[in-house]
């Protein structure tokens, strides 16, 4: 008796290893349209309702705890905010003579006919409804899908309520007909065409390896013109190749340098910070129509 | 514990309400920095409570919702929970532990266990981020934050669980005490 409750035991946990093995060995060599692909996307079609219903019944116990996070948090944050309002002060001075003078000189150029903000890309309006808490998988659900007209791979902008906290802070990875998956621009898969604001130095925006709150911008020329300061936007790369030309709108806003390691050298490491609190967000802006500047 | 149609049910509802808690409403309360996980502090009180294959079966469960709810890998949080419900079944079975600090202590270990094995497969599947201080500071948070959930998790899920389960813990504990038989297999 003794020995077939150990050889059941034995054999149950064997089943069920060697079944988790299978399945991710099977899921990892799939492509997006293969069956286990479907199975995931038929169930989640199921669960976001009920996800949704329980993140609206649940948001006031979300709200006071988020009061209380905060009010903690922002007695430590006053100080330094004190500061970067200062700063800012002073830059949004120089920036407003800039900007005049920029005005006139794409008055100039004829340049003045494209998108100014990101309502000329479509943007369906979306909340979100679920979210990873791994530090291994940065990911969002939103209960918008493709009756919505969201697609896979369409790029997906937020706030997070702060008076700097815009930009993109990822794109759609797969989607039912309700819902959506976002994958953020802190997952490691992810890497983004981006430019700092000047133009004199660009990349890819891959997350820090390490410290999934960091992105860095790979593939910058050692000696490109950025300083620690400067925002970093996306650079919409355009091709009328479809399949060369980038997912994102340029000059949608992703984040600013925090940190340069190895300036100049081949090693050198261009730290961005990203612009949203990606914790925070809890509606984002799904741009439908990316290419509108192009079209 | 024999699985009933009783219990399967329980067992599911509790999986089910636990990954829909975790994703809609846990997941994005954040304290000291960092979010609790209660799904691996659930899998180890079914464990705890029922025995290393039903908490190995549920964490099996439990582990294909989550990945199946969040389209990540399949398999992944299985083979991880699974690990997780069996250890905490295996440690009822040989030690029954009944000190009051235990689910504090196993809560602990479940997340640590859980979040150091993601961290593992991912790296097996050719994740290629260092661990770094970041890291480890919000990994030890975490464990930290589960361990405070612990116990009042764990008496929840004995409350949902006590109409199926084979003995009540408390009446285990006298028999304990006064017979000298801690572990379920001695009787047997």
């Amino acid at each position: 008796m003794y020995d077939k409750t150990i050889r059941r035991r034995r054999a149950v946990l064997a089943l069920l290893v060697v079944s988790s093995l299978i399945l991710v060995t099977a899921y990892f060599g799939e492509s997006a349209g293969s069956p286990l692909h479907t199975v995931q996307r038929g169930i989640i079609s199921i669960v976001s309702p009920i996800q949704e219903g329980a993140g609206r019944a649940l948001k006031p116990f979300r709200d006071l705890f988020s009061w209380i996070g905060d009010t903690l948090d922002a007695k430590g944050e006053l100080k330094e905010v004190r500061r970067e309002r200062d700063a800012w002060k002073a830059r949004a001075i120089a920036l407003q003579a800039q900007e005049r003078q920029n005005r006139q000189l794409r008055g100039l150029l004829g340049l003045d006919d494209s998108p100014s903000d990101v309502d000329d890309y479509g943007p369906v309006s979306a909340r979100v409804i679920g979210r990873s808490s791994q530090l291994w998988y940065v990911q969002l659900v939103i209960d918008k899908g493709s009756s919505a007209g969201i697609r896979p791979d369409l790029p997906v902008v937020a706030s997070d309520g702060t008076a700097n906290g815009s930009g993109l802070v990822g794109k759609v990875e797969a989607v039912t007909r309700g819902s959506s998956i976002v994958r953020l621009i802190t997952d490691r898969e992810m890497a983004v065409a981006a430019r700092n604001v000047g133009g004199t130095a660009s990349g890819d925006l891959m997350p820090k390896a390490g410290d999934p709150r960091l992105l860095t911008l790979e593939y910058a020329e050692k000696d490109a013109a950025v300083s620690v300061g400067d925002p970093i936007v996306t650079a919409g790369t355009v091709s009328s190749r479809k399949d060369l030309r980038s997912l994102y709108p340029p000059d949608i806003p992703i984040g600013r340098v925090t940190r340069i390691e190895d300036p100049g050298s081949e090693t050198q490491q261009i730290l961005v910070k990203p612009y949203v609190n990606l914790r925070r967000v809890e509606f984002v802006r799904v741009l439908t129509r990316p290419y509108a500047e192009s079209e | 514990m024999s699985l009933t149609p009783q219990a399967l049910t329980r067992l599911a509802v509790l999986g089910v309400l636990a990954v829909i808690l975790q994703v809609a409403a846990v997941s994005q309360l954040t304290l000291f920095g960092t979010t609790a996980d209660i799904v691996p502090l659930v899998v180890a009180a079914v464990g705890l409570l029922s025995g290393s294959v039903v908490g190995a079966v549920f964490g099996f469960g439990v582990g294909l919702f989550v990945d199946t709810a969040l389209f990540q890998i399949m398999g992944l949080s299985s083979l991880v929970y699974l690990v997780v419900g069996y250890g905490s079944g295996r440690l009822r079975e040989l030690r029954d532990p009944q000190a009051p600090i235990v689910p504090v202590i196993v809560g602990a270990v479940a997340t640590a266990v859980a979040t150091i094995g993601f961290g593992v497969m991912n790296f097996l599947l050719g994740m290629n981020a260092p661990v770094s201080f970041l890291l480890v500071r919000h990994i030890l948070a975490t464990i930290v934050l589960n361990a405070l959930l612990a116990l009042p998790l764990f008496a929840l899920v004995r409350r949902w669980l006590l109409p199926v389960l084979p003995d009540d813990p408390r009446r285990r504990r006298r028999r304990a005490y006064t017979t000298g038989g801690l572990s379920p297999l001695s009787r047997a």
